[in-house]
């Protein structure tokens, strides 16, 4: 049967109006998201969009492929269903950081350390903007909100730490707006066998405009974010003001790299995603602003067998040790007697 | 291999008589530590395969490890054969077997007047009188009341290993075999099987001592002057057949995993661990070969969310857990409501309200199942009746689900989980096959059309090109499932999603009585309650009252004849282990005088309760 053209990106559009603010970070994400699809080379059928609630969540409606927006902070739960039950399909969640660190950290946490095959994206924009503002998880200490008109008293978590603590195989951040570097981070994430869990830097030109300005802003993002590539040197800004991170017993430091110096010469640290222990991702996890760069791309990509692997194992081995299950037999293990008619 | 010598010898070589009942109760009590679940257990398996009708009552405590000898410790085991058919463990045992005082104070009361009352008597310390609560030793009055039989059940045991080479508390472990073997003489049971059991699960000096015990248990009875008669209980006369015992809880893992067979779907259960459930992910995780997923989520509410996901990837899914957990999935179940995607929760009922008492019965349940969440949206709900029944049920539970595109609630509750009774194994031939249908066809899919009979949406599932589509927790408009907030949609989609529910009455057996279909008092009941209520009215036709009863497998749609049914009574009476729920119900729904009579003591209903109610509803008294 001849199959029609590739697929291409507007194939993933779905014909649902993006209901979305105007200047919403979402929808550079969205387009995207739909740009990289059809590269995927994955039958459109054959992928799932889940999502929780909040603005993000919305995601699965404006994508032409299989989709289920479920309940608040839930998402990775029906997702590990869906993928334990059917391996074969392409699971991507789809959730905020209200949605997946404050009501739903539980599952994201559990899921990430089961290493299910999933793709995590969570748009972090620090703010609750769905219910209209409020300071969420990964606010600023002292953000100034509906609900803390004073300043939050909470303070923030990471979500690139929480990953790593959870014992995720792969861990990245990436940016709204950076399309070039999204679309990479998304391969990546695709790529990798396990939970990928992907941060997404994500603008509320709404309720907390500007949260990402310095690292979105073409003019300032050279020298405010540190570009992981595996086997580089941790190396940021550009020819005229260059840095390169030196880890040296568990401390960052910032070195000025003057024009003509080799980075590898003056022991700045080679970016090493791989690494044994999670311990080096983490220590790049704390680099933050104003007094680091903030490092962009892949903190973490190893390789652990998936969950649903580990469980078809052992519907195999239960298999070969005892057969297909035989109905009538189960019915009469045990001890049985018969009487007589 | 040792053989013992055959019960019949046994008895033909003592000098004593040997009476024949049709019926008896025992109960074994102890410590949590004295394996009373184990002894009554292995009593229960003997007496089934000497051919008895029976039904077993487990009783533990709630507490995993209660101080030993305390009231609060005691384990209790009580088992009702009979050589006619046995609906019930018994109101009050014939026989109580009392390993300490604390099982003595916590179950003498039930025993019944004149009763068998057989006790430990090593065990009556001043110490442990003293843990058990009492002031000065119960035995002296109570051998004027019951037939006490002291016996030096420690030093006896401690007697029959002490060539053996381990310490005294390993030897002391094996006492309830005595009692066990004992029990097996005084009632002519065989003991060759539990023998055999010995020697298969023991190894070294623990099977040595398990089995000398058990015989010396046996012989024992056999030549002590304490008991001068021994009793036989007849077969019974029971359908024709494979019989094996079952409790619920079994009965239903065995129920998931049939069901998927004859639906020729693959299994996946979500479950967090709570008691009185558990044992069902136990079981499920032990039948891999059948394809089941078994998946032990991080908590109630993922474990619902794991099998809705399941559910709308195309497998038969399930969730077992009770009230406390039931309460956590609500959200969840209702999103699996509004999106029409088949799942069963299974709510194995335990006392309430939080975490109450967590091994014992009650059916507080109900109202939750029907009407727990936000909006709208009564769910379909059956109950099991039996530890057999948990089995059809679930059956039946998945082919509405799946035929419907609705979750279904199959309720439970923690005295079927754990009793035992006899039951048929069903041939294979003769279950139910309801094969599945997904959809696979693209043209003409819309997501939320409706087949005109059933008003069931397709099944359509990831994977199947050409049926792409979206689907959540937001209002959506009729058919095409677009996000829609019109007023007039809401209102439709409303209607239709519950009058789906309520057309599942096509699939509802008529309501039949036990007894005629018309007269003075109907009991209407639900559950784990039919056999008490059964016995409870057959025992009131034999006064002569004219009294039926009519048992509720679904809870939601009701059959279409109880309205008309009810009316043919003078009076309507609803025994409830809870404050009058179903009796709410039927009330507001039929507009009859509907009496409650409810029980919330974590016990199941006594059939002497039931009939004084009856009795009193009868003549007028009530
Ligand atoms: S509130 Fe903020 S995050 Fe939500 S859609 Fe509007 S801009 Fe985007």
């Amino acid at each position: 049967m001849a199959e029609t053209a590739p697929a291409t990106r507007k194939d993933f559009v779905s014909s649902q109006d993006v209901r979305w603010c105007p200047g919403c970070g979402d929808y550079s994400i969205l387009s995207n998201i739909q740009k990289v699809m059809p590269e995927l080379g994955v039958p459109r059928e054959n992928v799932v969009f889940v999502s929780g609630i909040g603005c993000s969540s919305r995601f699965p409606y404006y994508m032409n492929t299989f989709g289920f927006h479920t309940i608040h902070g839930r998402a990775p739960s029906f997702a590990s269903g869906i993928k334990l039950a059917r391996p074969e399909l392409s699971v991507w969640v789809v959730t905020g950081d209200g949605d997946g660190l404050s009501i739903g950290g539980n599952h994201l946490l559990h899921t990430i350390r089961r290493n299910i095959d999933l793709q995590i994206l969570l748009f972090n924009n620090r703010v609750y903007g769905l219910t209209k503002g409020q300071y969420s998880p990964t606010s600023r200490l002292g953000m100034k909100s509906k609900s803390s008109p004073q300043g939050s008293l909470d303070h923030p978590i990471d979500p690139i730490r929480f990953a790593l603590g959870a014992g995720a195989t792969f861990v990245a951040r990436t940016v709204d707006v950076d399309a070039k570097h999204l679309q990479e981070t998304l391969h990546r994430a695709h790529a990798h066998k396990g939970t990928a869990f992907v941060e997404i830097l994500q603008n509320c030109p709404v309720f907390n405009d500007g949260e990402w300005n310095e690292v979105e802003d073409k003019k300032t993002r050279d020298a405010a974010t540190l570009v992981l590539r595996a086997g580089q040197p941790l190396v940021c800004g550009d020819e005229d003001n260059r840095h390169g991170i030196r880890m040296e017993h568990g401390r960052p430091t910032l070195v000025p790299l003057p024009a003509g110096t080799d980075p590898r010469e003056v022991g700045i640290t080679v970016h090493n995603e791989a690494s044994d222990s999670p311990a080096y991702s983490y220590q790049l996890a704390t680099l933050a602003r104003p007094r680091f760069p903030l490092p962009i791309g892949v903190l973490r990509c190893v390789s652990r067998p998936t969950y649903e692997e580990l469980l078809d194992d052992q519907v195999q081995e239960a298999i070969e040790q005892r057969g297909r299950g035989d109905l009538r037999k189960l019915l009469h293990s045990g001890d049985t007697w018969t009487v007589g008619g | 291999m040792f053989r013992p010598r055959a019960p019949g010898e046994a008895i033909t070589l003592s000098s004593k008589r040997v009476e024949e009942i049709d019926r008896v109760a025992i109960r074994f009590a102890g410590d949590s530590g004295d394996g009373m679940q184990l002894t009554g257990t292995k009593f229960t398996e003997t007496t089934a395969l000497a051919g008895n009708d029976l039904s077993t009552f487990p009783d533990f405590p709630a507490e995993i490890r209660a101080p030993a000898g305390s009231v609060a410790g005691v384990s209790g085991f009580q088992i009702h054969f009979a050589s006619r058919d046995v609906r019930t463990p018994a109101d009050a045992p014939d026989v109580l077997v009392a390993m300490n005082p604390a099982a003595l104070k916590a179950n003498v009361r039930d025993l019944r007047p004149g009763g068998m009352l057989i006790v430990n008597s090593d065990a009556f310390t001043d110490k442990n009188l003293k843990l058990a609560g009492y002031d000065s030793d119960p035995l002296p009055a109570l051998r004027d009341t019951h037939q006490l039989v002291e016996i030096p059940l420690t030093r006896l045991n401690r007697e029959a290993v002490k060539d053996l080479t381990f310490s005294q508390r390993d030897a002391d472990r094996s006492k309830n075999f005595f009692a066990l073997g004992l029990m097996y003489w005084l009632y002519g049971r065989p003991i060759e099987s539990t023998v055999e059991w010995i020697e298969q699960r023991f190894t070294g000096d623990a099977r040595e001592a398990n089995r000398r015990v058990l015989l010396a248990g046996y012989h024992f009875g056999e030549t002590t002057e304490l008991f001068p008669v021994s009793y036989v209980v007849p077969r019974a006369k029971i359908e024709p057949g494979a019989y094996r015992n079952i409790t619920g809880n079994q009965a239903l893992a065995l129920g998931i995993i049939a069901a998927g067979v004859q639906m020729s779907r693959p299994v996946f259960l979500g479950a967090y661990p709570i008691t009185p459930a558990s044992d069902v992910l136990h079981e499920l995780a032990r039948h891999r070969n059948f394809g089941v997923r078994t998946f032990q989520a991080e908590d109630e509410i993922a474990a619902a969310g794991a099998a809705i996901g399941a559910a709308y990837a195309g497998h038969l899914a399930i969730c077992t857990t009770s009230g406390p957990g039931m309460v956590l999935k609500q959200e969840a179940v209702n999103l699996a409501y509004m999106t029409e995607l088949p799942v069963v929760i299974v709510d194995v009922q335990r006392v309430g309200p939080s975490t109450g008492i967590p091994t014992k019965v009650e059916q507080g349940d109900l109202l939750l199942a029907l009407f727990g969440r936000n909006s709208d949206s009564m769910l379909p709900v059956i109950a099991a009746a039996s530890p057999g029944d948990c089995f059809h049920a679930v059956l039946e539970a998945f082919h509405i689900a799946v035929k419907y595109m609705t979750p279904v609630v199959l309720l439970s509750d923690a005295y079927l989980a754990n009793s035992s009774e006899p039951w048929r194994v069903p041939a294979v031939e003769m279950l139910p096959r309801h094969p599945v249908t997904l959809r696979s066809e693209p043209d003409g899919f819309e997501p939320y059309s409706r087949n005109p009979e059933t008003l069931a949406r397709d099944w359509a599932v990831p994977g199947t090109k050409g049926l792409e589509h979206r689907i959540g927790g937001l209002e959506k408009e009729d058919v095409t499932g677009n996000i829609s907030y019109s007023p007039e949609n809401h209102e439709r989609m409303q209607r239709l999603r519950a009058e789906k529910i309520e057309r599942i009455v096509q699939d509802v057996p008529a309501a039949e009585t036990f007894g005629p279909d018309r007269g003075d008092v109907l009991v209407v009941g639900w559950g784990s309650t039919q056999g008490a209520i059964e016995s409870a009215v057959e025992e009131a036709q034999q006064d002569g009252l004219s009294a039926s009863s009519v048992h509720l497998r679904w809870l939601h749609p009701l059959p279409a004849n109880l309205g008309d049914l009810l009316r043919r009574f003078r009076r309507v009476l609803v025994p409830e282990l809870n404050h009058g729920q179903l009796a709410m119900l039927l009330r507001a729904r039929y507009l009859v005088d509907a009496q409650s009579y409810s029980k919330v003591q974590g016990q199941p209903f006594k059939v002497r309760e039931i009939r004084a109610r009856i009795e009193a509803l009868a003549r007028g008294e009530a």
